[in-house]
């Protein structure tokens, strides 16, 4: 609240501050204690106790397995959201407002049952998954599985965040690069790029978040193989339900760090965003 | 380079963008393509550079078929309504762009780059730019730049796309005279879409007037201007006043006044309508005039005096135009009655209004 504010367009100090404070122990109760609460449960057993249970071999595992998974689900969805929008706002067709519609299911649909999903699609008494088995690839109750997942689950970050931008800006720069003599490639490399980097970063910024904090649909179709299948997600709830709480708080902080470094980089792409903007608002004007 | 278009026909699902065009644009001269918005004029000029299809017909450059060539073979410049400057690059990159996706056999040098492109910004004169950023240029600005871009890879053929349309009145008329001075430089084939007929009139050297996807006609503004081929053309160039009248015997009526037309067996009686334009008005003797009309508005402004008139005993009102030097002569004011006659009168009938009326 600025002291410049204009007296005669706001309410009473009284109420202001009751609002305000309203919202501030909303905050506090719902967001601030239980996020100090994770940190003072995984460290309530002291330091050493913090890194022991992260160094563990279970926890370890269940780290390498989401670092994995992200680093597959992230560039794949990266490139697949940048072909979807570009797809969706630099053609016509038929069947295109389906297809705009069907990007968001993944959002739509409860993570379970896209879980539930590729064990119908993938798991060993199918047909296709039983063939898939006879040849040695097992995706259920296996890595390939939860990568899959996951691919599903995060598919519309990337071209949700593109396709408004791309539809505002139009593909006039393109045309003029094409005119001018550029190929595809150097089209696309040097027009369409720099032209979405700050938005696709927000995207990929979103779709690691989700990648590796997703518990759902992976849960349904990893197994919970201890050492093998499991996520970092999985792993904090089985050792909850084991009475194991130091472990399983200090994994949920490692998740929750996870989750403040995105916030301050989301602020930070978008502090940058906002920047450029007012400045070509600025200079239009 | 001459561009040829034969037989060229574009729909958008039903709606008939181009209707059989057939058009010659001669080498080096500048030629607009005029008409109402939705005549067909920027998909005719998006199909000529390949951003856009025929659904048939042939592009001919120089008499080679370019009709199936990808857009980047037909090494066209194109000047964007919105300029569509590459907004992440300054003004140097931006200029540089054509010169810089060449294949690595054609390119030319940094050093040749830098010069060819300096060059350029000293044509449009914003050479002390190179360094900002599209948006911290005015609109007139922007467009001089994409200009200098559209250049730099010295195309045959320069095609502009209502280049001045999103400017403010006095800039636009000073890019109009810029480009025509540029134009007389560089001597490139260009084509040019506008709707403004005084922009048409005061760049080209050859104009095509365009309808619902349709030629009207093709010529100079002396042309169009003085013989205009349909009700159209005379409409959209230039002010005029229509009269309804009809033909009757090889000439006009309009009341109890006649104007013989030539070609006197080209004319059935039919209704018609005859357009006189404000300055081909005399006054008349009480035999011989076309009616009388009182004065509501006398306006000075320097060489012509306009006259708001209004016929009698009814009718709507009309513009005439004298010379201010002849109007001084005549002790005109305001309230006071004159007889008037045409000088010239375009007569068009029924048949020539169809498409026009729509």
């Amino acid at each position: 609240m600025s002291m410049k504010t204009n007296p005669n367009i706001t309410e009473p100090r009284a109420l202001q501050w009751l609002l305000i404070g309203v919202a501030l122990l909303f905050l506090l109760l719902m967001l601030v204690v239980p996020l100090a609460a994770v940190f003072f449960e995984a460290l309530k057993g002291g330091w050493d106790l913090y890194v022991a249970s992260l160094v563990d071999a279970e926890a370890k595992s269940a780290i390498r397995l989401t670092l994995i998974t992200a680093a597959i689900v992230v560039p794949v969805n990266a490139i697949l959201g940048v072909a979807m929008a570009w797809l969706l706002t630099r053609f016509d067709f038929r069947g295109k407002q389906m297809l705009t519609t069907l990007l968001d299911l993944p959002f739509s649909v409860s993570p379970v049952v896209a879980g539930l999903m590729f064990v119908l699609l993938f798991g060993a008494h199918t047909a296709f998954g039983g063939w898939l088995e006879s040849q040695g690839i097992q995706v259920i109750f296996a890595i390939p599985g939860i990568i899959l997942a996951t691919l599903f689950v995060t598919f519309p970050f990337v071209a949700r965040e593109l396709i408004p931008l791309m539809q505002s800006q139009g593909d006039s720069e393109e045309q003029a690069a094409l005119i001018l003599g550029a190929s595809g490639w150097q089209m696309f490399w040097r027009v369409t790029l720099p032209n979405i980097k700050w938005a696709l970063i927000y995207g990929i910024i979103l779709t690691n978040a989700r990648s590796m904090g997703e518990f759902g649909a992976v849960s349904v179709v990893s197994g919970h193989i201890r050492g093998e299948t499991n996520t970092v997600p999985l792993l904090v709830e089985i050792l909850y339900n084991e009475y194991q709480f130091v472990g399983a708080f200090a994994l949920s902080s490692i998740l929750a760090l996870l989750a403040i470094a995105t916030l301050v980089l989301q602020d930070i792409v978008n502090r940058i965003q906002a920047r450029k903007l007012a400045a070509a608002e600025r200079k239009e004007a | 380079m001459s561009i040829t278009i034969e037989n060229l026909n574009k729909t958008f699902g039903s709606f008939q963008a181009l209707n059989n065009i057939n058009l010659n644009v001669p080498t080096g001269k500048l030629t607009s393509l005029l008409g109402p918005s939705g005549c067909g004029k920027t998909t005719l000029l998006r199909i000529i550079a390949g951003l856009e299809n025929a659904d048939n017909g042939r592009i001919l450059f120089d008499g080679r078929d370019v009709t199936k060539h990808h857009v980047r073979d037909r090494k066209v410049g194109f000047v964007f309504q919105h300029y569509a400057l590459f907004r992440h690059m300054n003004v140097f990159d931006n200029v540089a762009f054509g010169l810089t996706v060449l294949p690595r056999s054609e390119r030319p040098g940094k050093a040749e780059i830098a010069e060819k492109v300096t060059n350029l910004l000293k044509l449009v004169q914003l050479d002390h730019l190179a360094k900002s950023y599209p948006h911290q240029l005015s609109g007139g600005q922007r467009q001089r730049i994409a200009l200098a871009r559209a250049l730099a890879v010295d195309p045959k053929l320069l095609l502009l796309d209502e280049p001045f349309g999103a400017l403010d009145a006095k800039v636009r008329k000073e890019l109009r005279t810029w480009l025509r001075d540029i134009h007389h430089e560089l001597g490139v084939t260009s084509i040019l879409v506008t709707h403004d007929q005084e922009e048409a009139l005061e760049v080209s050297d050859e104009i095509v007037v365009m309808n619902h996807g349709k030629i009207e006609q093709t010529g100079d503004a002396d042309v169009l201007y003085r013989r205009p081929k349909n009700a159209f053309v005379a409409e959209f160039l230039g002010e005029t006043n229509a009269f309804e009248g009809r033909i009757e015997k090889g000439a006009w009526h309009y009341e109890g006044f006649s104007w013989p037309l030539d070609q006197q067996g080209r004319w059935q009686e039919q209704t018609a309508v005859g357009y006189v334009r404000p300055h081909e008005w005399r006054l008349a003797e009480a035999a011989d005039k076309m009616f009388s009309a009182k004065i509501t508005d006398i306006q000075v402004s320097g060489a012509l005096t306009h006259l708001a008139v209004q016929p009698l005993p009814k009718g709507e009102l009309i513009r005439v135009s004298f010379a201010t030097s002849e109007a001084s002569k005549l002790a005109l004011s305001v309230g006071g009655e004159l007889a008037l006659s045409p000088k010239q009168v375009y007569v068009f009938g029924q048949s020539e209004l169809i498409d026009f009326a729509i």
